[in-house]
């Protein structure tokens, strides 16, 4: 009896790879930037991730069940967006407004547009997006690093009631007695004073700022993991970092007492974490390999451009929101030439 | 709007036309309720959009708007029906505005005298009636074809419903927004206003969650009705 001869198209071959086997391969990359969190922030880090991580799944299962896909919760992207949210948060943030940053990340910017595989733009910075409009004082209120007690107390301000205003913290950090403590993030004593963080305290993450944005190294090495795994496109957290620390080269040369070193720039704010675990969102960001360099050089040097020149201290944020906004047009500038088709004048590509 | 207004005058029937009311006319519920709920101007035919997201940061504005929108709508609509045979078709169009700006000049004088606060915040979108686009598109639909009293009917039906959608924005801008309703707090003195719903985002982000409900809400009502028809259509 002759076998069937069966045709399909290609590929033929296949690696045993998934979406959810991805996602939990990022997951496992983000838990020990995690980790080091809530080391060094100590309990409110902890609750603070465990919030946003829960609300954004909550939130995915509510909004898949009104659709009729089907539940996406299992596939672990939802789980990533909540981490991230987490991370870029300051560590005293009231858990409610955590709530209300993954509720609106997750249902503005991932459900409403159809979930995952549709979102124009990363859902956890469309939640810290949001609540930086919203509640502009309690996102750039920061406490102290390695603060002692940080796993028998909270954050005062962590525990607020629901839609009430945030206890101040100045406060309970005075009671700290740190020595040297003077609100403000390396970012901002740069911005502001002209003064540089030793950068060996600003790569092992020894400074103040938000929860899980400060051990540039570890993420950097966590990130590295990741790519050598091939579960992201190098290209787009390495052009963010050559875009920065490229654009940020000539005004350190011009004048190095005002503007920061392109290390300081790399090693300081969200920087590497947007780079390695945001920017590289597989669904926002462009498809070709030219398109992912120049959506990363995009990305680069405006974060660069806002933080030196714009009112806002750190810049990634809306950099990689941007990025994402125009990065369709960038895939479709850059799709490569089919092999043995003859290149397209303007005329005949009309259709 | 591109659709001719001939004047359905009643030339040809016997006698003098009838000038407010005509038993032939529809006045039905529908010709009040078509503009608060089935054709509503914001959430539905998506009219007026400009001083929707624009002055509904606080549900006092909301309200000054709506009524004074409602105002100019109702009472240009009457006196452009009762105009209606006598405006040649070629200048309509400039005949209405005169006859709106007329009204909105009257509303803009008239909240000026009772509130110099409500007329600081509304700003220039009470002078903004006039190219509003409810109330041309409710001039030129509605008032320059129908007698009196359907068009007060329908004109006043559809500035409730405008007013209406002001206010479901509004009252939710400022309770998010401010922690209070009408000026009257809710939450006392700790409530943590949400800054962006006093901002223009938040109007299109309100705007957008209430069409979302009402979408939501239209569509499971077609369905339903859809799911029982059929179950009838089989059970026949």
């Amino acid at each position: 009896m002759p076998r069937p001869i069966e045709i399909r198209t290609s590929p033929h071959l296949k690696r045993a790879i998934s979406v959810d086997r991805i996602m939990r391969n990022v997951v496992f990359a983000l838990l020990p930037i995690c980790a080091f969190a809530v080391f060094q922030f100590g309990l409110s880090a902890l609750l603070l991730l465990l919030t946003t991580t829960g609300v954004a799944i909550a939130t995915e299962w509510f909004f898949s069940r009104m659709s009729e896909r089907g539940s996406t919760v299992s596939d672990w992207s939802v789980v990533i967006t909540g981490i991230l949210l987490g991370l870029t948060l300051p560590p005293g943030f009231p858990l409610w407004m955590a709530a209300v940053a993954a509720f609106v990340g997750v249902a503005l910017g991932k459900a409403f547009f159809g979930g995952l595989g549709y979102n124009v733009m990363n859902p956890a910075l469309v939640g810290r997006a949001f609540v930086q409009a919203a509640f502009p004082v309690a996102i750039t209120t920061w406490t102290p690093a390695f603060a002692p007690g940080r796993f028998v107390e909270l954050i005062p301000s962590t525990l607020t009631m629901p839609f009430m205003r945030p206890e101040p913290v100045a406060d309970w950090v005075a009671g700290l007695n740190l020595d040297a403590w003077t609100g403000a993030t390396p970012l901002a004593l740069q911005k502001f004073q002209h003064i540089e963080v030793p950068l060996l305290d600003n790569a092992l993450g020894l400074v103040a700022g938000s929860s899980g944005e400060t051990a540039s190294l570890l993420i950097l090495a966590c990130g590295l993991w990741l790519a050598f795994r091939r579960m992201l496109d190098w290209r787009i957290p390495l052009s963010v970092m050559a875009g920065a620390a490229l654009t940020a080269l000539p005004f350190w040369l011009m004048d190095g007492n005002l503007y920061p070193t392109p290390w300081f720039v790399l090693c300081s704010g969200g920087l590497m974490l947007g780079a390695w675990f945001m920017a590289s969102d597989m669904v926002a960001s462009p498809v070709t390999a030219r398109g992912a360099v120049i959506y990363g050089v995009f990305i680069g040097s405006l974060t660069v451009f806002i933080r030196l020149f714009g009112g806002l201290v750190e810049g990634i944020m809306y950099a990689i929101l941007l990025g994402n906004a125009v990065g369709p047009l960038i895939s479709s500038w850059t799709q490569p030439r089919i092999y043995g088709v003859v290149k397209k004048t303007r005329e005949s590509s009309q259709p | 709007m591109a659709e001719s207004s001939t004047p359905t005058s009643s030339a040809g029937k016997s006698g003098p036309a009838p000038i407010l009311f005509d038993r032939e006319e529809n006045l039905t519920a529908d010709t009040f309720l078509r503009g608060l709920w089935k054709e509503n101007p914001v959430f539905v035919t998506m009219l007026g959009m400009c001083p929707t997201l624009a002055v509904t940061n606080s549900a006092i504005n909301a309200l000054g708007m709506g009524l004074s929108t409602t105002f100019v709508l109702v009472v240009s609509g009457a006196l452009i029906s009762l105009l209606r045979n006598w405006i040649p078709k070629q200048v309509r169009i400039a005949s209405y505005i005169v006859i709106i700006a007329t009204f909105v000049t009257i509303v803009d004088y008239l909240i000026q005298a009772v509130s110099l606060e409500l007329y600081a915040a509304l700003g220039a979108f009470i002078q903004l009636i006039v190219v509003n686009c409810i109330i041309l598109g409710r001039a030129e639909a509605y008032a320059s074809k129908q007698r009196l009293v359907p068009t007060l009917v329908n004109s006043l039906g559809t500035g409730l419903g405008f007013t209406l959608a002001l206010l479901s924005l509004g009252t939710v801008r400022e309770i998010l927004g401010n922690g209070s309703i009408l000026g009257i707090p809710l939450f006392g003195s700790d409530f943590q206003g949400w800054l962006v719903m006093i901002l223009p985002p938040g109007g299109f982000f309100v705007l957008g969650a209430w069409m979302m409900l009402f979408n939501w809400l239209r569509l499971r009502k077609e369905r339903r009705t859809a799911a029982s028809s059929g179950v009838t259509a089989h059970a026949g």
